[in-house]
């Protein structure tokens, strides 16, 4: 367990883990077998070394993390991983541009590292409210062909939210996918900037989570299907990434009333 | 081990006395990843209607000490994409399966009963007349006596099996014993109990209930002693009644406790969340819970509380 930042890197051996693709999550037991909080927590993954271990970076701000914070070299925890639907990588060498809001960049290391191993072109676009709360900038300053850093209140880089320079990226580098992590409100931005601008975009959405397994339905969110309609998806398993395009992100926190099963008048 | 763990809900009988509660696992299909669904003793199936059902908007889930509140509002693809694809699935892989039916009203839960009637394979019905998670209490239809057993007799007048039908009742009345007195006139097989309790947490940032629904149903180890009461009392009043457990059990202890209180089987619920493969441990729990007390099998230990 490693301070970085605002965060803490925590490294699980993990043996026998399956192969982790970028975007991954874990869902992690936490407080012990007698302890009060019975619900996973879900982290994306940092990194992985296949069969060895897992890497995790994470915030202590509830109960949850603040007992995970706790733990130290030889603690036992239980994890469940790799869990979710991974980013999807380009078959070509196209132009990309990662974006990612504060930890949201834990998993966008192990993603670039991917593209760049097809030759594709990587782009990041890093942001946070304040520079303590910026996760990854010299590691992924290493795997990129560019990166600038957004902050909301100007401590590093260019004062602003990470869409204020999104478009003039895209635009620069003509490029033809955008991949996001961070907040819901950042991701709907990052959505609509890249639709505007001609980019494919996919968005690891960040839902609460009670099993991360499929079986409790708490995680939905109001996802367009390929049949054009609109169902409460889960963000576990069909998920947590999805296109930007088919994320109503107006409507999130809602069932939009022309959702699959929608209540009728009087109805739920 | 020796101890037999084979158990009986009236007419149904069970390899193990482990079953998955309703709204906990799905359909059964995630959990396979974690263990043989088909050695559990059924999986108990989240409660399908007549129509597809988007549930309630987010957020629905508040974590709670040693418990949960949801309000997922029984989101489900309806009863023709149920068949189709989540008990074709559980029949093929040999899962004994229990199907929990819930209805906006009495004559939807006659109809599921109908449809459900007509497909082979179905080890038994579990009737959700307590769900909380519903726009009027008035559809909480095991509040009240008479429309608990208005319930039971419709589904009961069009259920042709041997297959045992549980009512699931709610803890939330004044006198759970009259409610069960009034399904059993009513011809049910025997009682799930308990569903959810209903709860509320604020969110004193925003100032407003931190659910989408503004209420849930709180779940987990939380209500457990409400469970062992409420299955205590039954038993006592109805001894030969077959009852179905549920309510916070996290370990083989807790579920002996349900047994010695009256339960004949139990189902596991929130705990599955936390860890999906809690259904089997359990199993293997109550097992080395009952030899370390010297007991041969589960059968002799059921409501053994009442006489001590």
């Amino acid at each position: 367990m490693t301070p970085v930042g605002g965060y803490l890197h925590m490294i699980v051996d993990a043996p026998g883990v399956a192969e982790v693709e970028p975007g991954h999550f874990a869902a992690l037991a936490v407080g012990g077998p007698n302890g009060a909080t019975l619900l996973r927590r879900a982290f994306s993954i940092h990194k992985s070394t296949l069969g060895e271990s897992l890497e995790f970076i994470f915030a202590p701000h509830g109960p949850g993390t603040q007992w995970l914070a706790t733990q130290r070299a030889g603690d036992v925890i239980d994890i469940i991983a790799p869990l979710g639907k991974p980013f999807i990588l380009p078959k070509q060498p196209i132009s990309c541009v990662i974006v990612a809001g504060g930890y949201g960049a834990a998993p966008m290391e192990l993603l670039a590292r991917e593209l760049r191993a097809r030759n594709c072109r990587v782009d990041i676009v890093l942001g946070a409210a304040t520079q303590e709360k910026l996760f990854g900038v010299l590691d992924l300053k290493g795997v990129s062909d560019s990166l600038i850093v957004t902050t909301d209140d100007g401590t590093s880089g260019v004062r602003g939210r990470v869409t204020d320079v999104l478009a003039g990226v895209i635009t620069k580098n003509n490029s033809q996918a955008v991949y996001a992590c961070g907040p819901m409100p950042m991701l709907q931005a990052v959505a609509q900037v890249s639709q505007e601008n001609g980019a494919f975009s996919q968005c690891a959405v960040e839902e609460s989570m009670a099993c991360g397994i499929g079986v409790c339905m708490t995680c939905v969110l109001p996802i367009i299907g390929d049949d054009g309609v609109t169902r409460m998806a889960r963000s576990c398993v069909d998920g947590p990434v999805f296109r930007g395009d088919r994320v109503r992100w107006d409507d999130v926190d809602t069932v939009p009333s022309d959702a699959f099963g929608a209540p009728r008048p009087g109805g739920h | 081990m020796n101890v037999d763990l084979s158990t009986s809900l009236g007419s149904l009988e069970l390899s193990s006395p482990t079953l998955t509660a309703s709204g906990c696992a799905a359909a059964g299909r995630e959990l396979a990843q974690f263990g043989d669904v088909s050695s559990l003793g059924a999986v108990v199936t989240k409660s399908i209607m007549m129509e597809p059902r988007s549930g309630r908007a987010t957020p629905r889930m508040a974590e709670t000490p040693s418990g949960m509140l949801n309000s997922i509002g029984l989101q489900g693809p309806g009863i023709e994409a149920f068949l189709e694809k989540d008990l074709s699935w559980l029949t093929q892989n040999n899962v004994t399966t229990i199907v929990s039916i819930a209805g906006n009203n009495v004559d939807e839960f006659g109809e599921l009963a109908r449809i459900l009637a007509k497909v082979p394979g179905i080890a038994g019905l579990e009737v959700n007349i307590s769900c909380p998670n519903v726009e009027s209490r008035g559809q909480v239809f095991a509040c009240n006596p008479v429309s608990a057993a208005q319930v039971i007799e419709t589904v009961k007048s069009v259920w042709h099996s041997d297959a045992p039908v549980l009512a699931k009742l709610s803890p939330d009345v004044t006198d759970i014993v009259e409610i069960a007195h009034s399904v059993v006139e009513a011809g049910v097989g025997g009682v799930s109990m308990i569903n959810t309790l209903l709860g509320m947490v604020i969110d004193v940032d925003k100032m407003k209930p931190m659910l989408g629904g503004r209420t849930g149903g709180l779940s987990g180890p939380a209500i457990r002693p409400v469970a062992v009461r409420a299955i205590y009392q039954v038993h006592a009043a109805l001894p030969n009644l077959p009852i179905l457990g549920m309510g916070g059990i996290r370990t083989g202890h807790d579920a002996l406790e349900f047994i010695a209180a009256g339960a004949s089987a139990v189902s596991i619920g929130t705990v599955v969340f936390g860890d999906p493969g809690a259904p089997w441990r359990i199993a293997t729990e109550l097992g080395q819970e009952l030899q370390a007390r010297g007991y041969d099998s589960l059968r002799e230990v059921i409501g053994l509380a009442h006489h001590n």
